[in-house]
């Protein structure tokens, strides 16, 4: 749809161009003086008719294109205060962005869609003012704190769909990226019980494993949930799932083990400006918690 | 040396102003350069990104305040005067007090470097991001303080202008014989007036908000961020024709002398003028279609948007029409006039893709808008003035610019401009969103933006060759008599460069063209027109 009125505008914008370059080029060809200084030209100082009909003309062109804008606005845009309940939180933070599903998963950085339905999507901020577009699948919203915005999200093909933050937000607005995972509905429903039945969030939390005793004795886990269906401290991106996820820090690296331990050794190092401190750990500590997050 | 810095004699002030506009314009243009060396590829390195940030900040608050605006105002003080046949602005010390602030505005602002800490919100430095939870450094204090003085200047300097225009005019020129480029800057002044106190309002709210434990725009406190964008905005809006307006005026001179005809349609370019100025005031939501705002609220502010097209359209249907059936000479004044018209019409329509909002949805804040604000501000005002420069030098400095070296400057940088910003609209269009300092290798990323970095290299090497040339010519240029362009217009009437005193006696006044009027009493404009 946004295609298509874009194309309308460039075919307009094209024809008017050439319209203009058609008379400055042929007036330079034409009318470039040929070195008899003396003699001036006919000395025309206007004609009304012509500046009336170069006055109508474009008053109707933009009337046509405003009548194409109005209709496209009312078929793109989702109403803004619909009393359906959305279909997903989507929340924008410096510097990434999270997912809320109605059955409690928190998604950070990969937000899974089910292709053929359209969602009703929130965008909202923790912070800044933040924008949330996926270029291939709904207009930019901007994610305004304070306030709930709503767009239509929808995938037809499956398939992993870029996105990016589109209003600068601060030191890294450049690695706010995300992808959404568009998928057949029954992927997306296979997805979506996997990721809630991982852990309860209501269970007690008996640390077994040493591995995730280290984890939260040495703080992470005050900024960082590790469970899916856990409410997010909002300080740092959840990590659950993290092994799933292909890049790290809002698509500044892969996720590769190396680029991971980057994370543990030097967090400024790894994604300058971010908010995350520098915990000083052994090299055995970082082995340790490196392959705990692995598993996560 | 002291007379320049005590000068109130508007031609001085005239100069000082450009003089400024040109230290600032070399220190935004290094900023421009370095962020191109740090988008050449995908992934570089070159500055950490709170360096990024605060060299876009320095380099859209420097263009737009510290260059652009003065130097439109030095030419104004320097030429509204001599073309309407007057000896000094009506205000002169109001005009030397409003360049003080503007320059030591410039010094306050470039100071925060000093500091460590420079700006690094964006020239629009929004809330709440520019709120001190978010930004706690002095820099945005620095930016706030700095565009309060600028903000001060300028109304300054336009309430000097108007009242120049309005009681100073020579007997007999009435306002529908002022030239063009006069009632471009009083319309232009009239809108600084009117838009600068809104920036200057919204300033102190964020000053009070940083500083003094204000709650204008925070949010977690029950202020509103999206307040600041509308104030910010409806003195953004306007400034853009503010800093435009007057580049359509120099055109409006230029063509018509190296066509070797009167403008076409004079009350139609003096009538668009205004109609802009009314209708920059109603566009400012533009700026803001990616927020929910309510679709009938936007579509109010898409149709005055679109509107507003329409007198900028006639503007260059005009100029076309001027050059239709005249004797063109293509000095190099000339070829960046011609270059303005098509450049600045790229800019325009571009502009009429953003009032569809529907492709705003998708094209906001991307480089897109990049490469749109450059072919406006860059290929219009920038070329305008350019064009001006190369006109008026004769007029300002008694001497000729070598027009062999003009058009090698011409050249250039009508190829590094075009270069640079127009694969812009590629990239913009491919996704790439605006204000990053790095971006993933995605498809074609990389190439454009290696070209886009090639082309700035060349466009600041025409920008050398150009200031070698004023620079040569100052010392070694061709001596200019009075009237070099055979023109109409009373300034060139005056000595160059004029006296103390501009006009001894001032040529009678019965039409737009005195000095036509002069060498033609076979076929005077008063009659013919």
């Amino acid at each position: 749809m946004i295609a298509a009125v874009f194309s309308l505008v460039l075919i307009i914008a094209a024809v008017i161009f050439l319209v203009v370059a058609a008379g400055v080029c042929y007036s330079c060809l034409r009318y470039r003086s040929r070195g008899n200084a003396m003699a001036e030209p006919r000395q025309v100082f206007g004609s009304r008719r012509v500046e009336i009909l170069w006055t109508v003309i474009p008053l109707l062109i933009v009337t046509g294109l405003f009548v194409v804008t109005v209709r496209a606005m009312v078929a793109i845009d989702a109403s803004q205060d619909s009393s359906r309940a959305p279909d997903l939180v989507i929340t924008g933070h410096q510097w990434w962005w999270d997912a809320l599903y109605p059955n409690g998963v928190l998604a950070t950085g990969d937000i899974h869609i089910p292709t053929s339905r359209r969602l009703l999507a929130r965008i909202q901020s923790a912070d800044v003012i933040h924008d949330f577009w996926v270029p291939e699948l709904a207009r930019k919203m901007d994610a305004v704190p304070g306030r709930a915005s709503y767009i239509w999200l929808e995938a037809d093909t499956p398939g992993t769909y870029g996105g990016a933050c589109s209003e600068f937000c601060g030191t890294q607005h450049a690695w706010m990226r995300f992808r959404v995972i568009a998928e057949p509905e029954a992927d997306f429903e296979n997805w979506l019980t996997n990721e809630a039945g991982e852990r309860s969030a209501d269970a007690p939390r008996l640390l077994y494993f040493s591995d995730e005793r280290l984890f939260f004795s040495k703080g992470c886990g005050s900024c960082h949930s590790t469970i899916a269906r856990e409410q997010s401290s909002g300080k740092g991106p959840s990590l659950a799932g993290l092994s799933r996820r292909e890049f790290l820090g809002g698509g500044i690296s892969r996720n590769t083990p190396e680029n991971l331990m980057l994370w543990l050794t030097d967090p400024q190092a790894a994604k300058p400006g971010n908010r995350m401190p520098n915990t000083p750990l052994t090299a055995d500590e970082r082995r340790v918690l490196l392959a705990y997050l692995e598993r996560l | 040396m002291t007379d320049w810095l005590c000068a109130i004699d508007h031609k001085r002030v005239g100069i000082l102003y450009m003089l400024s506009a040109l230290v600032f314009f070399l220190a935004g243009g290094m900023e421009a350069m370095v962020m191109r060396a740090q988008l050449a590829a995908p992934n570089l390195k070159l500055i950490a990104p709170q360096t990024y940030n605060q060299v876009f900040t320095m380099h859209g608050t420097t263009m737009i305040f510290l260059v652009a605006m003065p130097v439109l105002t030095g030419l104004a003080v320097y030429l509204v005067p001599l073309m309407i046949g007057a000896n000094e602005t009506a205000l002169p010390r109001l005009g030397a007090l409003s360049f003080w602030l503007q320059f030591f505005g410039g010094i306050l602002l470039y100071f925060s470097f000093a500091t460590g800490d420079a700006p690094n919100a964006g020239w629009f430095s929004y809330a709440p991001l520019s709120e001190k939870p978010f930004s706690p450094g002095a820099g945005l204090d620095y930016w706030a303080l700095a565009l309060l003085m600028i903000a001060g200047s300028s109304v300054g300097s336009a309430i000097n202008l108007a009242v120049t225009v309005a009681t100073e005019r020579a007997p007999g020129m009435t306002m529908r014989l002022v030239p063009l480029f006069v009632w471009t800057t009083l319309v232009t002044s009239v809108m600084i007036v009117f838009a600068l106190p809104a920036l200057a309002a919204s300033l102190v709210m964020l000053l009070s908000d940083r500083l003094q434990y204000g709650q204008f725009f925070d949010p977690v406190q029950g202020g509103a961020p999206l307040l600041w964008q509308h104030y910010f905005w409806i003195f953004g809006h306007p400034e853009v024709y503010i800093v435009v307006l007057p580049a359509f005026g120099m055109i409006s001179e230029i063509i018509p002398v190296f066509s070797r005809k009167p403008i076409f349609g004079y009350p139609f370019m003096a009538t668009s003028t205004v109609a802009i100025a009314f209708l920059s005031y109603g566009v400012w939501v533009h700026h803001m279609f990616a927020v929910a705002l309510g679709r009938n609220f936007l579509a109010v502010f898409a149709a005055a948007s679109m509107l507003i097209s329409v007198p900028t359209g006639m503007k260059i249907f005009s100029w076309v029409a001027t050059m239709w059936g005249g004797a063109i000479r293509f000095t190099t004044a000339m070829l960046f006039a011609v270059a303005f018209l098509l450049e600045f019409t790229v800019g325009g329509l571009s502009g009429v893709a953003f009032a569809t909002v529907p492709v705003d949805w998708q094209l906001t804040d991307t480089y897109f808008v990049v490469a749109h604000i450059h072919y406006v501000l860059f290929g219009g005002t920038v070329f305008a003035v350019l064009a001006g420069i190369h006109y008026w030098f004769p007029k300002f400095s008694g001497r000729m610019m070598d027009e062999k070296l003009g058009r090698w400057s011409f050249w250039l940088i009508v190829l590094g401009f075009n270069a640079a910003f127009f694969v812009q609209h590629f990239l913009g269009l491919l996704g790439m969103t605006r204000r990053v300092y790095t971006y993933p290798s995605l498809p074609w990323f990389g190439a454009l933006n290696v070209i886009s970095t090639v082309g700035a290299a060349i466009l600041v090497f025409g920008i050398f060759i150009f200031l070698c040339n004023v620079g040569m010519s100052l010392l070694f240029g061709a001596k200019a008599d009075d009237d070099p362009w055979n023109a109409w217009t009373l300034e060139w009437a005056a000595a160059s460069p004029p006296l103390l005193q501009n006009f001894a006696e001032v040529p009678e006044v019965r039409s737009r063209r005195p000095l036509w009027d002069l060498k033609h009493p076979e076929a005077p404009d008063w009659i013919a027109s």
